[in-house]
């Protein structure tokens, strides 16, 4: 059966034609449609699309991994020439974990949890290599020592619950590499994992790859900087369609198909403010699968729909290796159109001028939780241990204003923010909503602060009441917190006010009769903010409010922020993990670890040197939108400390790469005022380095994209 | 059939037929006749409704006390939600019956004792079920986003956390309602329950047994009667389980 020629032709993978299908409700809906792609060995393959485009069906497809409901309905998938879909299983099972191997997004449900680190790998290799018990323990170890996880033997005689997803995400790579695979899949194995995390385990699958010449890897992500860094060539799917397909250059010098633009149009990039440049949201929603558009399936979100769209492309031959699927390509590439989403008017808005008043003060604010304790530790007269989760935290925000919070998890940005609405009891410190001091829980709070103050969650799936309406759950602070405004014709005075809102975050009034079950994600955080919006707050908190959010409709909410605080003039504190989209929105940028706050600075030079080195090693770490754009790597050795362990000096001085010496671990550090030439800034640093040798170190060019 | 049990029996509860007594399955005697000459249909018919209204209210009152007990304490969470808890593992650490049979040893056998045992007996059980279900609500965001608007902690309660805990309810209900039928039967057939002469299941077949050699029937057909609707009834409550279990972005 194996075909000598295919292989010889380089490729260790050709998809031909394929289309999947899955068996939902007893219709049949095509998740993968006539897809064809090539990886020869040595390649890094991009896969990236929204959630929905059907990048993980076409990955699981390839390794004919498909779950019950799924089928092949038709194409090829070959694999060194080898037909995959005319195997046996049992050859499959030979393929799969040896010459096939697969790294997926979530680390710690890919391991056995009862099984030791070392005795997981050892026995893949027993059992797909053929090696000796002792020789499979030899190898074990010197794949964790390739792989860099640091302490090997430790990490061998670990339980996957005692390390870090980055560490295991590391174990799960050696596992993959462990055969030499010839195809390697790459299941967005970053994406659980933070920014500085995320730097470090690119430059190891560069690394890996860059030593594997004969393997072909596929990376799949939704990411479309952690691409740019690591892939050859980029394919951009879009609700089953393989939309693009390109050299990762020229895929983001000149993107040949509308989508391929729109998203790279949509995402903020490093360096980035709302002052200068806006944000262009793709219209409307990916269709689901029951309901494709006839014609090209992009067609009604396309700004460059015309009447040829109606019939359904091809995927165009667009130059030297490359590929897409759109009628007006040659247009596109010639510059007679741009295929670039219209500015939206919300983004359009100035931002406010400079704050007068303070909404929020908040002075050397605490929050510290007791572990919980079993009753054998409480007879024992164990003492709880403390977890400082905010430890001192000063920070204003103004009238008007947005403050954006940065850090990566487990730093106390989540509980700032909870302790201000009043979720997280704070221990020590004050909070001031305006002049009036709030109680440290929500206890003893009056209706006026709960009006004035509101929240926007994370998760959209959670933040609305499954059983309740949306206009019920509307309806509810309006009755309650708007009291003082004088109604108009009793209930009817209501009705309007819920359209108004809704109106407000762009849902029709049809939206007020519908259940959150029935809301796409986005709509159900715009439910959500309009809820926050009801009472006519003058402090808003959004904790990661985009973060689960695809990025066409993360750029509309981030849009929708911005009109509607410049609107109300309401002061904003802004939650990300996410540098560059903080960087966009926020008017101030704090940057926060392990509790304690490192760097405090306009938006403008957040950017600029001198940093605080955290912030440095921050940036550094993001994957920049731009295979071209460079960066100086700086890398964070290490975890992040535990919260719960005594910090002495500077909370930053286990990991810092600027560690100056015992002055970092014994004395806390000043704040340094930091000025810039020529500059009116606002920006000051938590660190020990004066401010000069801070700039001298770090004098190095951040070359962002244009 | 409960309800209309007055109409469809042919006979009186504590009817005596002498001339009848100990008659097989007949046209005349559906279901024979005891050693006292009763119908034997007819008391299955007539004491549906003492069993099913028994057993019915019992499980009422011990849904509505476990509910709004498992929201407060789950709710509030802390040193309330250890007392109780722990006062209710106690109750569950003693076999249901063994607990039914020494509260009844102190309120002395009647009906109104056996409601309260029912009571007592489940009362624990769905506070427990409801309870887990709101431990995992009140940490979920939309429960934290009315704390934010100021809501009373009794909005929060039963406007926004109790729905989500109504599948979970149901079904915990229904089984209970089926667990409790057979509790009122076997406290009837011990003779600690409901007192003769009245027509309870329980002590149909605790009299049938007594006579079982002459008149078989007589405890076949009442024990079958209990095995019919506690298999329904648990039909039922598997029926409504599936209904409540399919996930909501499925039934739009």
């Amino acid at each position: 059966m194996t075909n000598m020629a295919g292989s010889d032709n380089g490729y260790i993978l050709e998809i031909e034609h394929l289309t999947v299908g899955y068996q939902q409700a007893g219709a049949w809906r095509e998740a993968v449609r006539h897809v064809s792609l090539e990886i020869p060995k040595g390649q890094t393959c991009g896969l990236v699309g929204e959630s929905g485009s059907g990048k993980t069906t076409l990955a699981l497809a390839t390794m004919r991994y498909l779950p019950q409901e799924g089928t092949v309905c038709q194409g090829a998938i070959r694999f060194r020439g080898e037909n995959l879909l005319q195997l046996k299983d049992a050859e499959m099972r030979r393929i799969w974990g040896s010459e096939m191997t697969m790294v997926p997004q979530d680390a710690l449900a890919s391991l056995n949890p009862s099984l030791t680190l070392g005795e997981q790998v050892a026995e893949l290799l027993r059992h797909q290599a053929g090696l000796s018990e002792s020789d499979a323990g030899d190898r074990t170890l010197a794949l964790f020592e390739q792989v860099q996880l640091g302490d090997v033997e430790r990490v061998s005689d670990s339980y996957p619950y005692q390390l870090s997803g980055g560490m295991l995400q590391r174990v799960l790579t050696a596992m993959a590499i462990s055969t030499e695979p010839s195809l390697l899949v790459l299941d967005e194995p970053t994406s659980s994992l933070d920014v500085t995390t995320q730097a470090v385990m690119l430059d190891l699958f560069r690394e890996l790859i860059g030593g594997q010449q004969q393997t072909a890897v596929l990376y799949i992500t939704h990411n479309l900087g952690v691409v740019a860094q690591i892939a050859d060539r980029v394919a951009v799917m879009y609700a089953g369609d393989l939309v693009e397909d390109a050299p990762t250059l020229e895929l983001y010098r000149q993107p040949l198909h509308p989508y391929t633009q729109g998203l790279l149009d949509c995402v903020p990039r490093l360096g980035e403010n709302k002052a200068e440049v806006n944000l262009r949201p793709i219209e409307g929603h990916i269709p689901s699968l029951q309901d494709l558009p006839t014609g090209c399936i992009f067609r009604p979100r396309c700004p460059l729909a015309t009447d040829v769209c109606r019939e359904y492309p091809p995927l165009y031959q667009a130059g030297d290796g490359r590929r897409s699927r759109c009628h007006r390509w040659e247009e596109i590439k010639d510059g007679e159109v741009s295929p670039s989403q219209p500015v939206p008017e919300g983004a359009k808005i100035p931002p406010p001028s400079a704050a007068e008043q303070d909404v929020l003060d908040i002075e050397g604010a605490e929050v510290h939780f007791s572990e919980g304790r079993s009753l054998v530790d409480m007879v024992a007269g164990k003492r709880p241990r403390k977890v400082r989760a905010v430890d001192g935290v000063s920070l204003e925000v103004g009238r008007g204003r947005t403050v954006g919070l940065v850090g990566e998890s487990g730093s106390g940005k989540t509980t700032l923010a909870r302790a201000v609405v009043g979720l997280a009891e704070r221990t020590g410190g004050t909070i001031k909503l305006f002049d009036k001091e709030l109680p440290p829980g929500l206890r003893g709070r009056t209706a006026d602060m709960f009006c004035c103050l509101q929240i926007v969650f994370q998760n959209p799936a959670e933040t609305l009441n499954p059983y309740l309406s949306v206009g019920q759950i509307l309806r509810r602070p309006l009755k309650r917190l708007r009291d003082q405004t004088p109604p108009e014709g009793g209930d009817g005075g209501i009705d309007e006010a819920v359209t108004e809102l809704l109106e407000a975050v762009h849902l029709s009034r049809e939206y007020a009769k519908r259940l959150p079950g029935q809301l796409s994600g986005g709509e159900k955080q715009r439910v959500a903010i309009a809820r926050a919006f009801a009472p006519r707050p003058d402090l808003l908190i959004a904790d990661e409010p985009v973060t689960s959010l695809d990025v066409s409709v993360q750029a509309s909410i981030l849009n929708l922020f911005n009109e509607l605080q410049a609107e109300h003039q309401i002061g904003t504190l802004f939650i990300s993990h996410d540098l560059a989209v903080v960087g966009y929105l926020a008017d101030v940028v704090a940057v926060i670890y392990l509790g304690q706050l490192m760097e405090v600075s306009d938006a403008g030079s957040i950017f600029d040197p001198p940093h605080h080195p955290y912030t440095e090693a921050l940036l550094s770490s993001v994957p920049l939108i731009d295979p071209e754009g460079q960066q100086e790597a700086i890398r964070l050795e290490g975890e992040v400390r535990s919260p719960s362990k005594e910090i002495t000096g500077c909370p930053f001085h286990t990991r810092c790469p600027r560690f100056i010496g015992d002055i970092c671990v014994e004395q806390v550090p000043p704040w340094r005022e930091i000025s810039q030439p020529g500059q009116d800034v606002d920006k000051r640093v938590f660190c020990h380095i004066p401010e000069e040798e801070l700039r001298e170190k770090q004098r190095r060019a951040f070359k962002f994209s244009e | 059939m409960a309800l209309l049990g007055p109409l469809l029996a042919p006979y009186g509860a504590n009817q005596q037929i002498v001339e009848d007594a100990r008659q097989p399955p007949s046209l005349n005697h559906w279901f024979g006749t005891d050693n006292l000459g009763r119908d034997v249909f007819s008391r299955v018919v007539l004491g549906a409704r003492d069993v099913l209204t028994l057993s019915g209210l019992g499980t009422l009152a011990a849904v509505i006390l476990g509910a709004t007990i498992g929201l407060i304490s789950g709710y509030s969470g802390g040193w309330l939600d250890e007392v109780v808890m722990r006062f209710f593992d106690s109750l569950l650490s003693l076999p249901a019956l063994l607990l039914a049979l020494l509260l009844l040893g102190s309120l002395g056998p009647s009906r109104n004792s056996v409601l309260v045992v029912i009571t007592v007996v489940y009362t624990p059980i769905v506070a427990r079920v409801v309870r887990s279900v709101v431990l995992s609500v009140k940490k979920k965001e939309f429960v934290e986003a009315a704390q934010v608007q100021g809501e009373s902690v009794w909005y929060i309660l039963f406007r926004e956390i109790f729905p989500s805990t109504l599948p979970a309810l149901a079904v915990e209900a229904s089984l209970r309602f089926s667990y409790a039928i057979f509790l009122v039967a076997s406290l009837g057939f011990l003779g600690v329950g409901v007192q003769p002469p009245s027509p309870d299941w329980g002590l149909m077949v605790k009299e049938g047994r007594a006579n079982f050699t002459q008149t078989p029937w007589a405890l076949y057909f009442p024990a079958g009667a209990i095995a019919v609707v506690v298999i329904g009834v648990n039909l039922v409550a598997d029926t409504l389980k599936q209904i409540l279990q399919v996930p909501s972005q499925l039934r739009r």
